[in-house]
């Protein structure tokens, strides 16, 4: 459907640089996309040091194939192609990787929250409205030791999250990038771009959470009824 | 006791909106609900507070990058590349 993100100057002027052996032009990209290439790599190889190589190789392929870049994509979507290739090369090479999907967005039930802190969808007055009603988070000021854990722990649950869950929220509320941006280099249409990203951070949301808050026993898995307890506390 | 709206968005609706609710890209209509069951439900305002504070704190993990020495390898190479193009 024709979506080829166009060139724009920027990204002219940045391959024209490029061509002439600016070398400050070449640092600065290094620089801006080594980390998001990094974070993509590892889906695909795993071991962090072979991840590495894998980035590495992607720049050594942009600084002999810079002549031959075509402009038909943006630099960014070109650079993610190629290290795309690489690692899947790479990951084939290396038997002990696991198989990788292209990043599709499979059709399972994945609910954000337990489907067991809602009230059933046979409650006369509040059907689907909290029964355990989220409690305020206990969170210590920034900048301490309890603030490192936590991020430590957040890290901990980006890493645990499904691959294209893990690199869309990593491009998006990690590094920053706009939802284009991950849509073109990735390849995916926006909706699934959006389930992706509602899926993993409604992830790290329940792993803080959980974190926070002495984790909300569930009362039975089984029947969702009764347990209205907690009710009171909406529609006050 | 605000039972009037029959279109009135039930909490299990609202978590799986929430992201197309912060992205800007809920419709109108769905908008004007999510905002309205907001105003009468504490549980969600905090679920969405959460979810803000998710962001905010995922916002600032720490980015692994490549080596220094491996940066500088590449500098090597990107000038060895110009050297060797414009010496034909």
């Amino acid at each position: 459907m024709g979506s080829r993100t166009l060139v724009r100057d920027s990204d002219a002027e940045l391959i024209d640089r490029l061509r002439n052996g600016d070398e400050a032009a070449f640092a600065g990209l290094i620089d801006a996309y080594s980390a998001p290439l990094l974070r993509l790599a590892v889906t695909f190889v795993q071991s962090p040091s072979v991840a590495e190589e894998v980035v590495q190789e992607t720049w050594m392929a942009v600084v002999t194939g810079i002549g031959r870049f075509e402009g038909r994509s943006s630099v960014k979507t070109w650079l993610f192609k190629i290290l795309t290739n690489r690692a899947k090369t790479r990951a084939l090479r290396e038997r002990r990787t696991v198989p990788f999907s292209e990043f599709e967005v499979d059709d399972d039930d994945e609910p954000a929250v337990d489907a067991a802190r809602f009230l059933p969808a046979s409650h006369p007055q509040w059907p689907g409205h909290w029964a355990m009603a989220p409690q305020p988070w206990s969170m210590g000021p920034e900048g301490t030791a309890l603030d490192r854990e936590t991020l430590a722990v957040l890290r901990g649950a980006l890493d645990d999250l499904p691959r294209a869950q893990r690199v869309v929220v990593a491009l998006r509320d990690v590094h920053g990038w706009p939802a284009a941006e991950v849509c073109a280099a990735l390849d995916l249409s926006e909706a699934n771009q959006r389930v992706l990203l509602h899926r993993g951070r409604s992830r790290l949301r329940a792993v803080l959470e959980r974190y926070f808050t002495d984790a909300p026993t569930l009362p039975s898995p089984a029947s969702g009824g009764g347990k209205r307890t907690a009710g009171e506390g909406h529609h006050v | 006791m605000t039972d009037d709206i029959t279109t009135d968005l039930a909490c299990n609706e609202l978590v799986e909106i929430i992201t197309d609710y912060l992205e800007g890209t809920l419709p109108e209509r769905d908008r004007t609900r999510f905002d309205a069951h907001l105003m009468t439900c504490p549980g969600c305002r905090e679920y969405v507070e959460e979810m803000r504070t998710t962001l905010r704190l995922t916002g600032r993990l720490t980015v692994a990058s490549i080596s220094s020495g491996a940066r500088d390898e590449l500098l090597r190479a990107f000038r060895r590349m110009k050297a060797s193009s414009t010496g034909l």
